[in-house]
């Protein structure tokens, strides 16, 4: 089996910007506990791509199931970027609805969510944005029960759209390099508003503006891991242990904190004067910065640790 | 209906609603108590300032205790797009907005969506779809993307998504195709006052989340019920 395979890949090696969600899944849990739900061997499939003559997958691009980690028992849902951009379709959104409804009975350590979409599935839009704001309201359900849900995002789709709105439902975030999110995408930014708003072919610009980098240090993400699945996972594991309550004093504090961030930093135009004005001192050479040196810069910064969301 | 007429409807002995920069808040007496509105007017886009401004309104109302129902008023556009508001954090933004709904509702307020004009994508998730019933009435147009949209994206001819979406709602713009998903629970009698309506809509408030079983029973969305359900059995099974 392909889960076989991906087991005995190393995650120290394993690139977590490369590996399928399956892998990224299998090389994250503890070896050999993962327990796959509505496999692809149920063929649960998209009923209406095919209106749109589309293939379609097994497994409607995300993965869901059991896993210890660390010998805790965990639920998973890990988003294949591959299978159109991780979009939500009515499938995708409902498997991983599913499996946030089953965390309030079986009670979970904590629920990890792999984000890597472009947002919702345009040919099943209505059925996507509805399942996200159902996966929005059972997370909410899950973290107020005390499961914490941590999101871990650095695939090649990225969090965009409704998926960067559920990932800002979660306990916490990690991100690497490689992970944006973002509720508008680049392109969609530059066709509505055009390329002086926003040039959706430079890439730095993209990097800066939604990248994991900026996202760390403005404290919209907990946890900034090299590209690797065990970086991942250690990251996880911090995280679960340091998930903030869901309650009035917890969003009151999230308030404070946007509401001190856009007055701070409202009138910036580029990411480079933002991250000055946090007191980066050489914001030019933050985009080059490796794991060590980023993660040094971000233990001076006071806003890029914090329990409000 | 505009908003004053719905306001009208909701409050014939007048109310303290007032909208700036195309943000609604305020209250009116309702049912022996209060009624709080928030909500977003006149096809503005919700960028992460507004955002904010609403999520204000609804932790305010939260703070003050009670069992105040919250109704959020939307004729919106898309979420803003725009460099400043991704550079900002518009995700967390519209999330937290979304949060402050839900953390309402589970507090005890009950949380009515009334969606009477566009909205759309990211707007729209952390507005109306965060609130426990969302009720439209006949004009109003959410989407989450117009189909010359859509068409651009899926590379197919505009004609051909047209005819699709008569017989397809799961991706076609309009109140008729959200309300087939179960994302709009019930669509309103603008002849009849709203005050009882919305009245009796808190009254009989379902518990949990039945939208994916009204998209399975108006058959806009076949299968995401059954599907929830088949994760939940074999995750709690082997």
């Amino acid at each position: 089996m392909a889960g076989d395979r991906a087991a005995s890949t190393d995650p120290d090696a394993l690139s977590w910007y490369e590996a399928t969600a399956r892998q990224r899944v299998v090389a994250l849990a503890d070896p050999g506990s993962f327990r796959e739900v509505l496999p692809p061997t149920e063929r649960r499939m998209s009923p209406h791509l095919p209106l749109f003559d589309l293939p379609r997958a097994f497994d409607d691009g995300i993965v869901v199931g059991r896993a210890t980690l660390d010998g805790s028992p965990i639920l998973i849902a890990a988003q294949e970027g591959r299978f159109m951009g991780g979009a939500f379709g009515e499938v995708h959104g409902a498997k991983l609805v599913g499996l946030l409804r089953a965390a309030l009975e079986l009670k979970p350590k904590a629920v990890l969510i792999l984000f890597d979409t472009g947002g919702v599935r345009l040919q099943e839009a209505n059925a996507g944005e509805t399942a996200i704001a159902e996966t929005m309201r059972a997370i909410v359900d899950v973290r107020a029960a005390g499961i914490p849900v941590v999101g871990l995002i650095g695939g090649r789709a990225g969090c965009y759209g409704g998926g960067g709105l559920i990932a800002g439902t979660c306990s916490r975030l990690a991100v690497s390099e490689g992970g944006r999110i973002s509720v508008s995408g680049p392109e969609v930014i530059e066709t509505n508003k055009g390329a002086e708003e926003f040039d959706s072919r430079d890439r730095a610009l993209v990097w800066r503006t939604m990248g994991g980098k900026h996202r760390r240090l403005t404290g919209g993400a907990d946890a900034f891991c090299a590209d690797t699945v065990s970086a991942f996972r250690h990251a996880a594991l911090d995280l679960i242990d340091q998930a903030p309550s869901f309650d009035l004093e917890t969003l009151e504090a999230e308030q404070a904190r946007l509401e001190s961030r856009i007055a701070r930093f409202g009138d910036c135009r580029d990411a480079t004067d933002l991250w000055r004005r946090l007191g980066v001192n050489d914001p030019e050479t933050v985009p080059a910065m490796d794991t060590d040196a980023f993660a040094a810069t971000v233990a001076r910064i006071r806003e890029a640790d914090h329990d409000a969301r | 209906m505009t908003l004053a007429e719905i306001l009208g409807s909701l409050f014939p002995d007048g109310h303290s609603v007032t909208v700036q920069d195309g943000l609604v808040a305020g209250s009116g007496p309702f049912a022996g108590g209060n009624l709080a509105i928030v909500g977003i007017d006149g096809d503005t886009p919700l960028g992460v300032d507004g955002a904010l401004t609403l999520a204000r309104s609804v932790l305010d109302t939260v703070r003050a205790g009670g069992r105040t129902p919250i109704l959020v008023m939307v004729d919106s556009d898309s979420q803003r797009m725009s460099r400043r508001d991704e550079l900002l954090g518009l995700n967390e933004c519209l999330a937290h907005l979304a949060k402050a709904l839900l953390l309402a509702d589970r507090s005890g307020h009950p949380t009515i969506g009334l969606i009477y004009g566009h909205s759309a994508a990211g707007a729209f998730i952390a507005t109306a779809l965060a609130t426990r019933i969302l009720a439209a009435l006949p004009g109003a147009d959410p989407s989450v993307m117009d189909l010359p949209s859509v068409a651009r994206v899926t590379k197919l001819p505009l004609d051909r998504l047209k005819e699709m979406a008569k017989s397809t709602p799961v991706f076609a713009p309009g109140l008729d195709n959200m309300v087939a998903t179960g994302a709009v629970h019930v669509v309103l009698d603008p002849q009849k006052p709203l005050n009882g309506q919305i009245g009796n809509l808190i009254a009989e408030l379902d518990s949990g989340d039945v939208r994916d079983r009204l998209g399975a029973e108006r058959g806009g969305r076949p299968v995401a019920r059954a599907i929830a359900e088949a994760v939940v059995d074999q995750a709690r099974g082997g």
